[in-house]
């Protein structure tokens, strides 16, 4: 038998180790999962920002991606399910110089976190919301969900999903975002430059990214794990500015990327500062206590 | 417009508006709500009042957006609260459960209403007892406080806030919509004779900081965000750096914590108030603004001859046991008054453990109780 030779002791330091909890490792995801490459990028946009981190924050809901907050090293908090945004609602109200990132899933976000997602994104609360959009609800063993596609099998729907999905941009830009960009998993650099852009922008921010789960819904509707990672590949269309009322998934017409939304408005603070608080604005004042 | 956030001077003031005060002369800086009869008036007057103090105020899309508002805001730093009635404080119970869990100071006031479902939207109860004691799912322990007056609703919000940030928990301020719209005459004092209290604070290196390992009393120091701790904050059972532990050990440690810090700090905690008790030989248990149509009751019932007194519950949880057990031993019987069908007269039954009678003077709800039905019943049970 061939001996097995270490070459090296030690690991080497992943350039993103500074920003892991790396006592928190191995992770949950399971093999083929996507979320640990969007959750890379995401930390490899807070690096690339320039935003002070000190003063980031990460607020999760429940689920697989809801567990992202627990292995950032910044100040993190995994809420109840689909309460994130409120809680980061209130984090931000309470320290204006905080920087709020939102990273959470479909499921969270979108079916039990709907309302706190309209009306954030209403009050354009200054935030990034990731959404990492698996269609379906990993965690619990790969249940349908307001993102699952017509027809497409579940453990709740056995013969095919009678439901229409959302198209989660759409809904975004008509409820206020004034960022709204989708990428798939597997366009990293994009990814990277688009988180990169939102975290820099004032206002609420919306990133849709299409990620895998072969375990739970590959495996139940005839996708081996990489077919998921072709049909990004295959069907991508990237088109920049698309109507947002276009974007519905369709993954054999084509899937449309891009970054569709970037416009300017006056966040929710900016707005009660300037009703309700008119001296905060001339001595610039950050904290609640302060 | 800056304002003082505490309006020394005398008013005649709802207890709604009380309370509000009571809160910003607290510290409090952060309201998220929703509104709801017969809560609202916290609300408008928080909505008003908070720009003035350099505060925040914020309408929700939801009781359940609110709640999660008030324990964000209150981890950048801030004292926060938010008000409800019976529907609302139904939609808050999970999230007060993440406020349990993760030890986060905050004030819920329940306007109490009568129930269930939409219930008595405009008329008063005090059917919330046991919601506030057990609503949200696991066990654990709470705070819940029930003032009697306006007045007393201002000073005991201060206390709210105080004992949520020294023992870092939601504190519930369990009142009703008798005091809540009642007006009466509420004297604001100086501040500089209002005591406030703010959460401990960490020292030493950040880098070694655990935001769960207890300090002497019970409860550990918390930092905010942005403060440079990396702090992880989850529902999640979890250990004393914070981090999701999902074993019977942490479980069993992290359980210790949460109880401990109320149990082990009884006496600090419980307050109860008497009236005409010493010499008592029937003994009315009662609180909120059934404690008022029970002390009209002591004072017919003592011109009848019967020697009655009140225990009148300010902290109805933690449950003052103790008090009950030693006057279990030496009265006749109890009384117990509140506009429910009997939820503390249980507890009332259970501390006093079969040694004297013990009979409910209750209501379902909409109105006050009578005295003359307390004292009715004064005559006839003993």
């Amino acid at each position: 038998m061939q001996e097995i030779s270490v070459t090296s002791k030690k690991q080497p330091r992943h350039p993103l180790d500074d920003l892991i909890r790396t006592d928190r490792i191995p992770h949950i995801w399971c093999p083929g999962c996507g979320i640990g490459t969007v959750f890379s990028s995401c930390l490899a946009a807070l690096k690339e920002s320039g935003i002070d981190l000190k003063k980031t924050v990460m607020v999760s809901g429940i689920g697989c991606s809801g567990r992202a907050a627990g292995y950032v090293k910044l100040d993190s908090f995994h809420t109840t399910h689909g309460r994130a945004i409120p809680f980061a609602t209130g984090l931000k109200l309470a320290n204006p110089e905080l920087n709020i990132v939102v990273f959470s899933g479909d499921g969270d976000l979108f079916a039990i976190g709907g309302n706190h997602f309209i009306h954030a994104a209403r009050r354009n609360m200054d935030m990034t919301v990731i959404c990492v959009n698996n269609l379906n609800y990993g965690m619990t063993g790969g249940q349908v969900a307001a993102t699952t596609p017509y027809m497409a099998k579940s453990t709740t729907t056995p013969a095919g999903n009678p439901e229409t999905p959302f198209n989660l941009p759409l809904m975004a830009y008509a409820s206020g975002a004034t960022y709204v960009a989708r990428w798939t998993m597997l366009h990293t650099r994009d990814l990277t430059d688009s988180i990169t852009e939102a975290l820099c922008k004032k206002g609420f921010s919306f990133i849709e990214v299409l990620s895998p789960c072969p375990v739970n819904y590959g495996r139940r509707n005839k996708q081996k794990p990489l077919d998921m990672l072709k049909l990004y590949q295959e069907k991508a269309i990237i088109k920049n500015h698309a109507d947002p009322s276009k974007l519905d998934i369709d993954f054999e017409k084509g899937i449309i990327l891009g970054k569709f939304i970037d416009l300017d408005r006056p966040t929710f603070i900016e707005h009660y500062d300037k009703i309700y608080r008119p001296s905060r604005l001339q001595e610039n004042v950050s904290g609640l206590n302060s | 417009m800056m304002k003082p956030a505490v309006l020394t001077g005398e008013y005649f003031m709802t207890g709604d508006v009380a309370c509000a005060e009571g809160a910003l002369a607290a510290g409090c800086r952060f309201f998220g709500g929703y509104p709801i009869t017969p809560a609202t008036e916290i609300a408008e007057r928080m909505a008003s009042r908070l720009p003035q103090v350099e505060g925040c105020f914020i309408q929700m899309e939801d009781e359940i957006g609110a709640m999660a508002a008030v324990l964000g805001s209150s981890w950048a730093g801030v004292k926060s609260m938010t008000a409800t009635s019976g529907p609302g404080f139904s939609l808050m119970m999970e999230n007060i459960g993440l406020g349990i869990c993760t030890e986060t100071p905050c004030v819920v006031v329940n306007v109490q209403r009568g129930g269930p479902s939409t219930g008595l939207p405009t008329q008063g109860a005090q059917s919330d007892m046991m919601q506030a004691r057990w609503g949200s799912h696991g066990h654990y322990e709470i705070i819940a406080i029930a003032p009697s007056s306006p007045q007393e609703i201002f000073y005991l919000t201060i206390t709210a806030f105080n004992l949520s940030e020294k023992y870092r928990l939601p504190v519930l301020i369990m009142t009703d919509e008798i005091i809540g719209h009642m007006s009466e005459k509420v004297i604001i004092p100086e501040a500089k004779l209002i005591k406030t209290v703010s959460r401990p604070k960490p020292k030493g290196r950040k880098d070694r900081f655990k935001p769960f390992a207890p300090g002497p009393n019970g409860v550990a120091p918390m930092p905010a965000a942005g403060e440079g701790y990396n702090l992880h904050i989850t529902g999640l059972t979890h250990d004393e750096k914070g981090y999701p532990v999902m074993t019977v050990e942490a479980q069993t440690e992290m359980m210790a914590r949460i109880t401990e810090k109320i149990q082990k700090n009884l006496d600090d905690i419980i307050r109860t108030d008497s009236y005409l008790l010493d010499d008592a030989e029937i003994v009315i248990v009662s609180y909120g603004v059934s404690a008022r149509t029970s002390m009209a009751a002591v004072a017919e019932a003592r011109k009848l001859g019967i020697k009655a007194g009140l225990l009148r519950l300010v902290t109805i949880w933690p449950f003052p046991e103790d008090q009950i057990r030693e006057l279990a031993d030496r009265v006749k019987g109890f009384v117990t008054v509140e506009i429910n069908l009997g939820q503390i007269h249980r507890e009332v039954e259970r501390c006093a453990g079969g040694k004297v009678p013990i009979f409910l003077v209750g209501h379902p709800g909409g109105t006050l109780i009578h005295p003359d039905k307390v004292v009715k019943m004064l005559k006839e049970a003993f």
